[in-house]
């Protein structure tokens, strides 16, 4: 539960989403601190991509409320999401592929005057002025998830980890207030998994908030204080890590995806 | 062989070119092959002519030819008119048409054959309003002028290639070195996407009607100026917009403008070589020949 001396920034009450009769977020509320890692664990199917998705805006939700530091966000569209500062990641890095990966990171910067024709001729050295700092910044982000040797290459030819950092940057180029990070560690070397949480931990003490979908376990030790346990589309548990994984229902709903 | 076939094929393929631009956006931003683009030139050179004739009447000095040229002030002043005519034409289109069906999830075909149905309406229109009669933007004749090498153009001609190369680079800077352009591209490669990243994909969309309308209405004014206006003068520049758009590879500006310029030499050569019977044929034997060679095109790039 949140700390009342930290005021919960993204607020969702009583999510539910069905497709065709069958629920796969059922009821789910959250509430995240600015300062905060929350992390969201569940086996397979337990609807923790779908409840991103609802929270992102890619699905539209059939119950419940979203709120952003207090605007109310349940229908918003995901580019008015992004620009209000919820923004996200995908499991599967979803990189432009044949822009650049500093033309990647920029494309994310929001409020820019340049993508409309009109403000680019009738104000155009305004433009160039924020085309500017928005490099200077691209270029500093992609220093900080140490891509930056590889800004003028093509996305498409990154490798699988690289694509993870790609995504991380991007979505700080559009200077969220909490971001959604939907399995940063998944398929990634140990050596730049490290890098991935150190840097997880550095954007959370910019005071970002970070809500964190992971099957690594250890990332999950050392980056959340607090996890929630997802189970057939419900809230199951929730608490600190070394908490809910000693937990007998905890356990049982894990166990039952294994082979026996 | 006469080498005046290269000046011919540059000047039609200046033309071609630019409105093949317009057909390669919209075809990689709104993912449909738009058969009203040719009707986009059409209505863009009676729009402008339009124009021109509502600016003599007002000041008739306009009109008189600067030399050496074969029209007057009013010409270039009424290209902006027929721009703006023309991008509010298309806007409008999208908006009442194409619009309402992407709303809608309609498939891909069914808005290409949309885009079928209102070309034939908008041609229909322009013969209903104009009539089938040519008509010209000016009667002053123009001498054209030896180049060396046993090759001659007139002035205008000359004015259309060196306007056509200042627009494609242009417009090349704006789509590889701006914020309008990094937007476009995001879009063409994942719409969903960019819009995930805020992009504002309508607003792209009406970018991409702006560029395409204005490029098409020059264009037709260009072909208006160097040989007639007729309502079908857009539909028979169709194939040759398509096979300049595939050949150059769909999306890619520079590719639009080579291919553009590679299918008006084919077609001046092919005139001297085996016949001006054939050259309606040139197009299409391109076309073919590319999608069966090449099908991503000369800068295309195979899907990834």
């Amino acid at each position: 539960m949140t700390d009342p001396s930290h005021p919960s920034i993204l607020e969702a009450r009583g999510i539910t989403k069905s497709f065709g009769g069958f629920c796969v977020v059922n009821d789910v509320s959250l509430s995240l601190s600015a300062s905060e890692i929350l992390g969201v664990i569940g086996p397979n199917g337990a609807g923790k991509s779908t409840l991103f998705n609802l929270l992102a805006g890619a699905l539209p939700i059939d119950s419940g409320s979203i709120r952003l530091a207090g605007t109310d966000l349940t229908r918003a569209r995901p580019e008015a999401r992004i620009q209000l500062g919820l923004g996200r990641t995908f499991q599967i890095p979803r990189p432009f592929p044949r822009m650049t990966v500093l033309e990647n990171v920029m494309t994310a910067a929001q409020n820019q005057r340049g993508e409309s024709l009109f403000s680019a001729l009738a104000t155009a050295s305004l433009v160039a002025r924020q085309e500017r700092a928005n490099a200077v910044r691209a270029r500093d982000i992609l220093d900080f998830v140490s891509l930056s040797h590889l800004e003028d290459q093509p996305a498409a030819v990154l490798s699988g980890g690289q694509r993870k950092l790609l995504e991380l940057a991007r979505v700080l180029m559009a200077e969220p207030r909490v971001i959604l990070l939907d399995e940063p560690a998944a398929g990634v070397n140990p050596a730049l998994l490290d890098l991935i949480i150190d840097r997880i931990v550095a954007i959370n003490k910019l005071g970002i908030a970070v809500l964190l979908i992971e099957h690594n376990m250890e990332m999950i030790g050392r980056l959340c204080p607090r996890v929630m346990v997802m189970a057939a589309g419900k809230v199951l548990a929730e608490g600190t890590p070394a908490e809910v994984t000693k937990r007998a229902d905890v356990i049982d709903v894990y166990l039952e995806g294994m082979p026996a | 062989m006469n080498p005046q076939a290269i000046i011919d094929g540059l000047i039609a393929g200046s033309t071609i070119g630019l409105g093949a631009i317009g057909l390669t956006l919209t075809y990689s931003i709104l993912r449909f092959a738009n058969f009203t683009h040719g009707d986009f030139l059409a209505w863009g050179a009676y729009l402008t002519l339009t124009v021109a004739g509502v600016l003599g009447g007002l000041a008739a000095g306009l009109g008189a030819p600067v030399y050496p040229f074969s029209f007057g002030w009013g010409l270039p002043l009424a290209v902006l008119g027929g721009v703006a005519l023309t991008v509010a034409l298309t806007l409008g289109l999208d908006r009442i048409l194409f619009r309402k069906l992407r709303a809608r999830g309609a498939d891909t075909i069914i808005i290409v054959m949309a885009s079928f149905g209102a070309s034939m309406a908008l041609r229909s229109l322009l013969e209903f309003i104009f009539t089938a009669k040519p008509v010209y933007f000016t009667n002053a004749l123009q001498i054209a002028k030896p180049l060396g090498l046993g090759m001659r153009a007139t002035p205008d001609q000359l004015m259309v290639i060196g306007l056509t190369a200042l627009m494609v680079l242009g417009l090349h800077l704006l789509v590889t070195h701006s914020a309008t352009g990094r937007a476009m591209r995001a879009v063409s490669e994942n719409p969903g996407l960019a819009g995930v990243y805020g992009v504002d994909v309508a607003k792209v969309v009406r970018v991409t009607w702006i560029i395409g309308a204005g490029m098409a209405c020059i264009a037709g004014v260009m072909a208006g100026l160097l040989v007639q206006i007729r309502p079908y003068m857009g539909f028979d520049l169709l194939l040759p917009l398509f096979a300049a758009a595939i050949l150059g590879g769909i999306g890619s500006i520079p590719g639009a403008m080579l291919g553009g310029l590679i299918i008006g030499l084919s077609e001046a050569f092919a005139v001297q070589i085996i016949g001006a019977e054939w050259r309606a044929a040139i197009s299409f034997v391109i076309l073919v020949i590319v999608l069966m060679l090449r099908p991503q095109g000369l800068f295309g790039r195979k899907e990834a």
